[in-house]
């Protein structure tokens, strides 16, 4: 909880500052925009949360965005499949190319780093080759006017990808805080062997938590491709695993595994956002904007974990008094 | 520590660094080359060292003896200068020093050999013996001297009689031979004092021999070892001199003319170990077919030898062996970590199929295994979180755990065999180890074991948690549970077990009787001698 705490004063303190600097922030249009953007992103962002607290990384995720939105494209355009066999088959896509992850790495035991850089490589690859490199849009195609309202309609005011968040932010919550299977997933992120000897099967576990981004990241590169409103398969979507991977960690989970929140997920992604957002406001040369991010990234990890430190010397410290002045803290 | 900076550019010599009195001076003095006085050190709910003494003369070989606990251990990660005492005083060659970490250790003449090899596999012989003290060439880039480096090691391997390349990869050694590579690290390094932590416990018996035989030749060559062994007859072997430890404290000194098997135990138990282990046993009720059986068990270690073994309901069946005999993996096979390569299993009469650690864990067949920070226990979630882990579904409602039922599972659990934390929210890491195993047992306990297999169970706990565990261990035999306990002490496994069956690379070599229970017969088994 503590370490949620500590990145929404940070997410506070920021918005503060713009706000004052910057009084269009808090534009109803701005805000919309951010909650959007949020949304968006969020979405995906938990799905690879989960996979970090199993101790292993996506990072195809930008890449499976351009090919699912390619896709996405050729079905509705080219193909003429109905909007719901589209999203169904786009969602399936991504599972069963996320379960493969999933197998690669529990039944062969490859390192999901190299696992999921190969998926970023291949279907990167693969979505410029079936798109002929060509930018895809969405046309003037009847029908659409539901996914269009998913990636830009709101619900009393409020942005659809940010209401489908909290949706799935919910479901997420009760999954991973309150559910056996999200004591498993931390289980067998902290120790794979101990969940293993506690009769977990750690495998079914971990590659469930790739299959689960897989879906998550289907459903955002359909808002996102609908947001976009073409996608050019060169560089949609470049990057936005990084995006996701800084959200987690920002939010407290860890690489090692084991570690993480939801809330901390949807703060990180939030003050990531917001970043972005104030580069553009503040007028700082959009050349900087990722130097932006990496800086603010780099000083919120880096204090929290001179924190966490000096939260266990004093710890260490305390339990080395109680046992001078002769009450053993635990025997 | 000047000297020491240099050291990387001067030639050594297999007998010491510079700056050191040469050794025909030392062996003239009186002045003993190790004097440790009145370390005391305390860990956090432990006294582990209280005013300990030790004197070591050069040339000699002194035995550290005493029961796991004792202080063995950390009284030599105090002289490796891997921790540091509280009080007390070292003095080598009359000096007082002051060791603070392993490398200035290490610059005293100080070479510690762990029970666990500390050596890189990746790397080859020569590398590891000159891990960073590697000879240079001239030369701004400080390019390694190949050429010398394999020189001096291969002449060091010749010395201890080990017919390899300097060139060979260490990764590919047997571990005997990377052990003696460890004791030519230590002698390049310019060893005085050589301190081997449990050095034989996985050799075997013309090993261990060759071994001992090193030991004298180093004795010879005017270095000094500090031999820690459970193993009391190679002490009675080699020792000049033993020194035994009991729960911190030094339990006396027992000179070569006096040494014999039974002093040592004496002195080392200093208690009647019949008591510990004695609480009301009712027989183990032998009806056939109503046990557990394992038939033909093979692991993937020594997939040509078979095991085969029954457990009556109530009895308690000891493992004895050395390390490395195989007794962890059959465990680990049968409770379906390991996949066996063949194995019968069945449990009053019916047969079952194990495949996966839940599969066994479904048929109440529970492992406490050996490494409990590693696979016993999640060390970071906390008591609560450990204790419920294998059966959360029956504290949930739809796959949705319940906090209530979860946590009155677990105060009932703390409660039911005294585990002392301050509430069940407390990280496992932060208790002691006794503690942490009863935690371990909690989680199978509330599962109703059928089958509960102990791997080590009281490895690194304290005396008095010892004797809970025996006890539930005795309890729970007493209700019907068939047991097994896997031990590599000896007093453990004669003193538990109703049985013992004992193992000797892979094979299980005899199962002796109550009344065939002697420390010989156990020993004579597991090195390698059909019962």
């Amino acid at each position: 909880m503590k370490k949620e705490l500590g990145i929404f004063v940070l997410l506070i303190v920021l918005c503060v500052i713009v706000s004052i600097k910057e009084p269009n922030f808090l534009l109803a249009i701005n805000l919309q925009n951010l909650a959007r953007q949020i949304g968006a992103f969020g979405i995906f962002s938990i799905g690879l949360g989960l996979v970090i607290i199993t101790g292993g990384i996506e990072l195809s995720v930008g890449s499976m965005m351009a090919l699912l939105g390619v896709l996405m494209s050729m079905m509705l355009t080219e193909w003429h499949i109905g909007v719901v066999p589209a999203i169904l088959l786009c969602i399936l896509v991504a599972m069963m190319l996320s379960l493969t992850h999933g197998l690669l790495i529990t039944r062969i035991n490859m390192q999901p780093f190299i696992v999921t850089l190969c998926g970023l490589l291949f279907y990167r690859g693969l979505a410029r080759f079936i798109s002929n490199d060509e930018t895809k849009g969405f046309g003037t195609v009847a029908g659409l006017d539901f996914l269009r309202f998913l990636a830009n309609g709101n619900l009393f005011k409020i942005p659809m990808p940010f209401v489908l968040l909290i949706l799935i932010s919910i479901i997420a919550w009760v999954a991973l805080h309150r559910s056996v299977y999200g004591r498993y997933l931390f289980a067998a992120g902290r120790n794979v062997e101990a969940a293993r000897y506690a009769g977990i099967n750690t495998r079914a576990i971990i590659t469930t938590a790739y299959v689960v981004a897989g879906a998550l990241t289907a459903i955002s590169a359909i808002i996102i491709a609908f947001y976009t409103n073409s996608v050019s398969p060169a560089n949609h979507g470049n990057a936005y695993e990084l995006y996701g991977i800084a959200a987690a960690v920002l939010g407290g989970c860890s690489l090692r595994g084991g570690e993480g929140s939801v809330v901390g997920i949807l703060i990180g992604t939030a003050l990531i956002q917001v970043l972005r957002n104030l580069v553009n406001l503040l007028g700082i040369p959009s050349s900087l904007d990722l130097a932006v991010m990496g800086a603010v990234i780099l000083i919120g990890v880096m204090a929290d974990q001179i924190l966490t430190e000096r939260r266990n010397r004093r710890q260490i410290a305390s339990m080395r008094e109680a046992t001078a002045s002769g009450t053993p803290a635990s025997k | 520590m000047a000297t020491r900076a240099s050291r990387n550019d001067q030639t050594r010599t297999n007998t010491g660094g510079q700056g050191r009195p040469p050794l025909q001076l030392l062996m003239s003095t009186s002045t003993p080359i190790l004097e440790m006085t009145g370390i005391s050190k305390r860990f956090p709910g432990v006294v582990a060292l209280d005013q300990v003494s030790l004197t070591v003369d050069s040339a000699e070989v002194v035995a550290l003896i005493g029961e796991n606990g004792a202080g063995k251990s950390t009284l030599m990660k105090i002289l490796g200068g891997a921790i540091n005492p509280d009080s007390g005083q070292i003095c080598i060659d009359g000096t007082e020093v002051d060791i603070r970490s392993p490398r200035e250790a290490s610059a005293f003449g100080i070479e510690f050999i762990h029970q666990e090899l500390s050596v890189l596999d990746n790397l080859d012989v020569a590398a590891n013996i000159f891990l960073r003290r590697e000879p240079t060439k001239a030369g701004f880039l400080k390019l390694i001297d190949r050429k010398r480096i394999h020189q001096e090691a291969d002449e060091l391997l010749r010395k201890l009689g080990l017919d390899i390349s300097s060139r060979t990869p260490l990764g590919r050694l047997p571990l005997a031979h990377q052990q003696l590579v460890e004791i030519a690290r230590s002698l390049s390094a310019g060893a005085r004092i050589i301190i081997m932590d449990e050095p034989t416990s996985s050799l075997t018996l013309t090993e261990t021999r060759r071994l001992l035989e090193i030991v004298r030749e180093l004795k010879g060559d005017g270095v000094s070892v500090i031999y820690i062994s459970h193993r009391l007859h190679e002490v009675e072997e080699i020792a000049d001199r033993t020194v035994v430890l009991r729960d911190g404290k030094n339990a006396g000194t027992i000179e070569r003319s006096e040494l014999t098997h039974d002093v040592m135990v004496r002195k080392m138990v200093g208690r009647d170990l019949n008591e510990m282990f004695k609480t009301e046993t009712t027989p183990p009720q032998k009806t056939t077919g109503d046990g557990f059986v394992v038939n033909g068990l093979r692991t993937q270690r020594y997939p040509h030898h078979s095991i085969s073994f029954t457990v009556a309901r109530g009895e308690v069946l000891g493992f004895a062996g050395l390390v490395g005999a195989g007794r962890s993996e059959v465990a680990r096979s049968i409770f379906g970590v390991d996949e066996p390569i063949a194995a019968s299993i069945s449990l009053a009469g019916r047969t079952l199929q194990i495949k996966t650690s839940k599969d066994a864990i479904s048929h109440g067949v529970y492992l406490v295994p050996e490494d409990r920070r590693a696979t016993g226990l999640i060390v970071d979630f906390n008591v609560r979180e450990n204790i419920t882990l294998p059966n959360l579904l029956n504290y949930s409602t739809g796959k949705i755990i319940s906090s209530t039922r979860e946590t009155a599972a677990a105060v009932q659990a703390v409660k039911s065999i005294n585990i002392k934390t301050p509430s069940p929210e407390m990280r496992a890491a932060n208790l002691s180890g006794g503690n942490q195993q009863k935690v371990v047992l909690a989680r199978w306990l509330a599962c109703t074991p059928k089958v509960l297999i102990f791997d080590e169970p009281t490895r690194g706990i304290d005396v008095g948690a010892k004797a809970e565990i025996y006890g539930l261990i005795r309890r729970l035999a007493n209700d019907g549970v068939s047991v097994i306990v896997i031990s590599s002490e000896m007093e453990e496994v004669l003193g538990i077990s109703d049985r013992i069956a004992v193992m000797h690379e892979g094979r299980i070599t005899g199962i002796l009787e109550r009344s065939q229970f002697t420390e010989e017969a156990v020993m004579y088994l597991a090195t390698g001698s059909e019962g």
